[in-house]
């Protein structure tokens, strides 16, 4: 898409085992609580619905890891990742109702909150429900943190405050965002497939395909929409010319050792 | 350590020089010789960084910030000079504010004493030599842009 190789498919796995092997700092001591509450919280909203759990419960949970990780940004007190986490609070807000909705249709639908119950219908929930699906869809962008969407915490600087939220998160705390992020990841395509399950096995075949197709999308935006603002209306910029910008501003909270 | 080597995350930050490594060291890490295939990340942040790549000398104004950067990173951090401004004050040496190389502010591990403005590209030993090989034995196609040129 941009000429180029780009980074091996296995890069972000690289990177994680890299961070957990750097030394353990933070600005203070209450950072890496929130950040493992937020990690801890993802993956007990994963077991939830994997489990065929009560939807409504996975969705209560999994913005109660977003909101540690909120304050794990604010608690550090430096203004990148305050700045960040106002705009992650003002995400959190606009999707939340979309997420809610979610949960009440897919009661109307199949006449109880539990996952499970996709297994006993005769027809997927996406058959009565498809306007709901649609919605889901629009904000897996924001849930994503796909282009567009990215503007509280991104993998570049392209949000012009340094690296957002995780501005003063360094080392193994990093890497335990990135490993939040993989866990969100595997729900978020999870609540996809939920869509497209019913009674007969061979449905989830349907599912994983219809989630491959649905990832391979929010990529394609990722890659294709970039952040569009007034007049500049640029679609599809390459990555290079913002890191020239960010790359003089150094943050100034210090670390303790 | 081992494992720092798949995803080496690069601060930049150019002490004074006459931006010719600057300009080099951006356009390496620029999608056209795109970096990310080894997983290099220019970061601005000190504290995600594992590379700290200065260029140009270091001198009475930027010697607190060369050290207050390094303090940020977390160990194992490497430090690595690039051009010959960097490492012993080049061209500028004995100019009246400029202490030296990077290594009179910080310790450094690589020196890298080639500057692309110091010379000719063909005589210059080691930046552009690297740079022409990438680029005719380029593997991908090259950017549209280029092409057509």
């Amino acid at each position: 898409m941009q000429g180029r190789v780009g980074p091996p498919l296995l890069q972000p796995y690289y990177d994680v085992r890299k961070l957990f092997e750097k030394e353990r700092v933070s600005v203070n001591s209450v950072e890496g609580v929130y950040v493992a509450c937020a990690l801890l919280f993802a993956l007990i909203a994963g077991g939830i619905f994997y489990s065929g759990g009560n939807l409504l419960l996975c969705v209560f949970v999994i913005t109660l890891s977003s909101l540690f990780f909120i304050m794990a940004a604010y608690s550090t007190r430096s203004p990148y990742a305050e700045v960040g986490a106002a705009r992650e609070t003002l995400q959190v807000m606009s999707y939340e109702p979309m997420v809610l909705l979610m949960a009440v249709a897919f009661f109307q639908a199949s006449g109880s909150f539990d996952v499970a119950e996709v297994f006993q219908l005769n027809h997927p929930i996406i058959c009565t429900i498809w306007l709901v699906f649609l919605g889901v869809l629009f904000i897996l962008t924001i849930k994503l943190r796909k282009s567009p969407f990215d503007l509280s915490m991104s993998h570049h600087a392209h949000q012009e405050i340094v690296r957002g939220m995780t501005t003063e998160m360094s080392g193994p705390t990093l890497g335990m965002v990135e490993i939040m992020h993989w866990c969100e990841n595997v729900l978020f395509l999870g609540w996809i497939g939920m869509f497209f399950l019913w009674a007969i096995p061979t449905s989830i075949l349907v599912a994983i395909v219809i989630v491959l197709l649905v990832y391979f999308l929010e990529i394609w935006i990722d890659n294709n929409f970039a952040r569009v603002s007034g007049v500049h209306v640029q679609v599809g910029v390459a990555r290079g010319p913002c890191r020239r910008r960010c790359e003089r501003r150094v943050p100034r909270v210090p670390v303790r050792r | 350590m081992a494992f720092a080597s798949k995803s080496p995350w690069v601060i930049h930050y150019d002490g004074s020089s006459c931006n010719g490594c600057d300009i080099e060291v951006l356009a390496t890490l620029c999608p056209g010789f795109d970096g990310e295939r080894f997983g290099v990340v220019n970061t601005g942040n000190p504290k995600h960084a594992d590379i700290f790549l200065v260029t140009g000398s270091v001198n009475e104004q930027n010697i607190g910030v060369v050290r207050e950067i390094y303090d940020q990173m977390l160990e194992p951090k490497v430090v690595v000079a690039c051009g010959i401004c960097a490492c012993t004050g080049g061209v500028f040496h004995d100019c009246y504010n400029v202490i030296g190389g990077v290594d009179k502010a910080i310790p450094v591990d690589v020196y890298a004493p080639a500057a692309p403005c110091a010379r000719s590209r063909s005589s210059t030993p080691w930046w552009p030599a690297w740079r022409s090989s990438t680029r005719s034995r380029r593997p991908w196609p090259l950017p549209r842009r280029e092409r057509e040129k």
